[in-house]
Parts: structure tokens; sequence; C-alpha cells
């Protein structure tokens, strides 16, 4: 149908910052559940002035996408409770910090 | 299409009770979870596994599968025969499945193929407004695509109800722009390109993740790219400039003499181009000219002789 119009979307860079509706809405869950994944400390709003204390006014990084939808996943698939995706979450994340310096390790010699 | 073995997915025997079923079935599922996995079948293996479990975990579709399933073996030819779930309660629904319509053939040959809508809008639909659901998809791009920017044609299923109630598979092609500079999981936000709002309510957003395609040379780490540089001992020992492919095209590098194998080099500014481009790293590797003829043969004895070179002082031997 719509053949030749090419789309263009948004890139969700370092720079780009979601609402907490956006999140909400990519993981099909309701706010107090994004809320909770907060208080858990598995997501992190981005640093902003003190009057910021508004949930409706947090902001989050692409990357807190990426968590929630994990979150998310956990959850469904394992039934894992909010305590056990925050420690899944950083566990995964400290893996693959690892891993990319396992890597780099056996690519560098001296330098 | 093929039968599977729901026992052996989980690894049991067919005389399992219930709970060994399910601590089996746990115990696979966090070993085989997508985002916990490494392993490359890993989102095969969970969604089979997701399969077996449903059926095994419900005494009555296990009871039907077991009366079905004695004289078959996985991978054999199968087709169920006429009525074969007479008898048995949980025809037509009863189903607890995740949210994705994905089960196999087999599986919908079985215990049919309209539950994944309950599933689904059971999950989702305590939504708080009527906005359209958001959707993700996966694309996948080429390097190339990320150093030029490309545009990808994208066929996405979309489950939705038709008049009578029934889920039908829409298909649909986007084409998208793939900008130039995209790292690896980094998402498109396209607005509006979700599931169709109710009662006016706006459309949901959809998400595409990229992932890059394996390629045979290159391998990407954020915006880095890494290549192994194949030299030979003279470019090596002499020093010398050589073509080395990136992405971008090719460039020329010098390589300093007395170069060692596994030194890595960098080329600033050559990794997937964004605001802050990646840098390109060469890692030198030196490979041995064979010494299957008599001029080679004469040449390595010539070195040998001519140079006194121990590979192994280092390890006073």
């Amino acid at each position: 149908m719509n053949k030749h119009i090419i789309l263009k979307g948004t890139l969700l860079d370092e720079q780009t910052e979601l609402s907490l509706n956006d999140l909400c809405c990519a993981c099909s869950r309701s706010a107090e559940w994004i809320i909770e994944l907060v208080e858990e400390g598995a997501l992190e709003p981005v640093e902003q002035q003190p009057m910021a204390q508004l949930q409706s006014q947090w902001r989050f990084t692409a990357d807190s996408l990426k968590r929630a939808r994990t979150a998310m996943r956990l959850q469904r698939d394992l039934k894992i409770n909010m305590a056990g995706i925050a420690l899944a979450l950083n566990l995964l994340e400290e893996i693959e910090t690892l891993d990319e310096r396992l890597r780099r390790y056996e690519l560098t010699d001296e330098d | 299409m093929d039968f599977k073995d729901y026992y052996e997915i989980i690894g049991v025997t067919k005389d399992a009770s219930q709970t060994d079923i399910k601590r089996a079935y746990k115990k696979l599922a966090r070993k085989y979870h997508p985002d916990v996995s490494k392993e490359a079948k890993a989102e095969e293996r969970f969604k089979e596994l997701g399969e077996a479990y449903e059926v095994l975990k419900d005494p009555e579709k296990r009871a039907a599968y077991d009366q079905l399933g004695e004289n078959w073996k996985a991978g054999q030819d199968f087709n169920p025969p006429p009525n074969w779930d007479a008898g048995f309660e949980f025809n037509g629904g009863g189903f607890t499945g995740g949210d994705d319509a994905d089960y196999s053939d087999f599986f919908e040959s079985l215990f049919g193929r309209d539950f994944g809508s309950a599933g689904r809008g059971g999950q989702h639909h305590r939504a708080y407004n009527a906005r359209g659901e958001d959707h993700h998809a996966k694309v996948m791009i080429d390097i190339e695509d990320a150093y030029n920017g490309a545009s990808r044609s994208i066929t996405l299923q979309s489950p939705e109800l038709d008049n009578t109630g029934h889920v039908i598979n829409k298909q649909r092609t986007l084409n998208v722009k793939i900008p130039k500079g995209v790292k690896q999981g980094q998402r498109i936000r396209l607005s509006g390109q979700g599931s169709a709002g109710m009662g006016g309510a706006p459309a949901g957003d959809l998400y595409l993740v990229i992932e890059f395609t394996p390629h045979s040379m290159y391998r990407v780490e954020g915006h880095d790219v890494y290549l192994d540089l194949p030299l030979s001992p003279w470019e090596a020992a002499l020093g010398a400039t050589v073509k080395v492919p990136t992405p971008g095209g090719t460039v020329d590098l010098k390589i300093a003499q007395d170069t060692p194998g596994g030194r890595k080099l960098r080329l600033k500014a050559r990794g997937i181009p964004a605001k802050t481009p990646g840098d390109f790293y060469v890692t030198t590797q030196i490979t041995l000219p064979p010494a299957d003829n008599d001029k080679a043969q004469a040449l390595y004895k010539e070195m040998q002789q001519e140079l006194s070179y121990n590979p192994r002082s280092a390890l006073g031997v």
C-alpha cells in the first residue's frame, strides 16, 4: 500500500529522553509498575533539577527502555519478583561489561 | 510436520511427576531465557520449552498427548489422527500461554491456534487508556548500512480480530530509513505505527531494535569496528604500506618495521560514523607462507642459517 513511502523514525541514541508514559506504553505495563522498578533501583530517571521530583516529569534514557523491556520479559517468562529483577538486571549488565573487557584483553597485547 | 517429543525437550522421562516437570522446566527456562543466555539458539529453545511445558503442565493435555505420542519419535513426519482429542476437556480453549502466538505447527494442529489472542488480550488490556499497543520488532542490517545509512523493507505480522472475533495475522510492509551511525541494540521509534487506538485514541508506536548481521571480517562493539589483518612475515618485519578494507572503503595503512603479530592499530574515526565517530581497530596477524616447494624451502633454510634467531629465548631454552 505505502510501498513508496520511506518512513523516517527517531533514533533513540544517548541524547534521547523518554517519559514515564513512553516506558509504560513500550512495555505494556502500568505507570505503577515502572515506578516500582525505579523504587527498587532497577531503573533510574535522568538527574534533573530538584523541582522535577514529580513522577510525571521523570525522564529516562534509551538504555532504561532496554532494561524495562528485559524486566518485563523476565517477570512474564520466569515469574521473577521486583527485587529479583533488579538483581538480575545488574548481574546481566555486569556480565556484559566483563564480556567486553574479556574481548578487549583477547584482542590487545601490550598496548 | 514433525512430531515433537515434549518430554525430551524438557528433559524428563514419561513417568515424571508434575513437580519434576515443573522443576525441570524452570531450570531450563532460566538457562535458555533469551535475555540471559548467550547461546545462539536460546530463543528457539526457549520457545520450544514454553510449548512443551504448556502441554505437560496441564494433566488433561498431557494425557491426550501421551495417548497420541506412544508410537511417535521426535522428528517423524506427523499428522494428527482424526478425533484424536475426543474425550478431553481442553478442546477449544483454556490456554495460558505468553503473548506470542509462536507455537509450532505441531502444537497448533493439536491444540488449535486461536488461543494466542486470549493470552495477549487478557494481559495487555488492563491498560489504563485506549491508546494502541506499541509493537517491537528486530531489524537486521549490515555493518555497511550503519556507515552509509540505508532503507529497509520490514514485514510485520500483527494479530488482529476479524469480524467474527477470531484472530488473524495481518501482514503489512513498511519501508523504513535506517539512519547513518546506528549501534547494535539501538532502537528506532516510529510514532503511530503500532496498533490502532480505540475510541479515537492515538495509535501505538513501533520500535525497531537494530541488530547487525554477523560479518565474516568485521566485529562491532558500540561504534568501534574490529578487523584481523593478515600480514606476510616480510611486511611485518620490514614495514610496509598495505591496503585495509573498512566498511567505508579501502584505506592504506602504514605498518611499522618489526610489527609483531597481535599488535592493535587504531584508525581514528574510521568506525561507525556518529556525533562521536567510532574507531577502526586492526589486529595484526602474521601468516606463514607455506614451504611447499623447493624455492620456498631454500629461502627458509637460508633464513635459518643467516639469522641467529631463537623465538624461545624468553623461555630460557
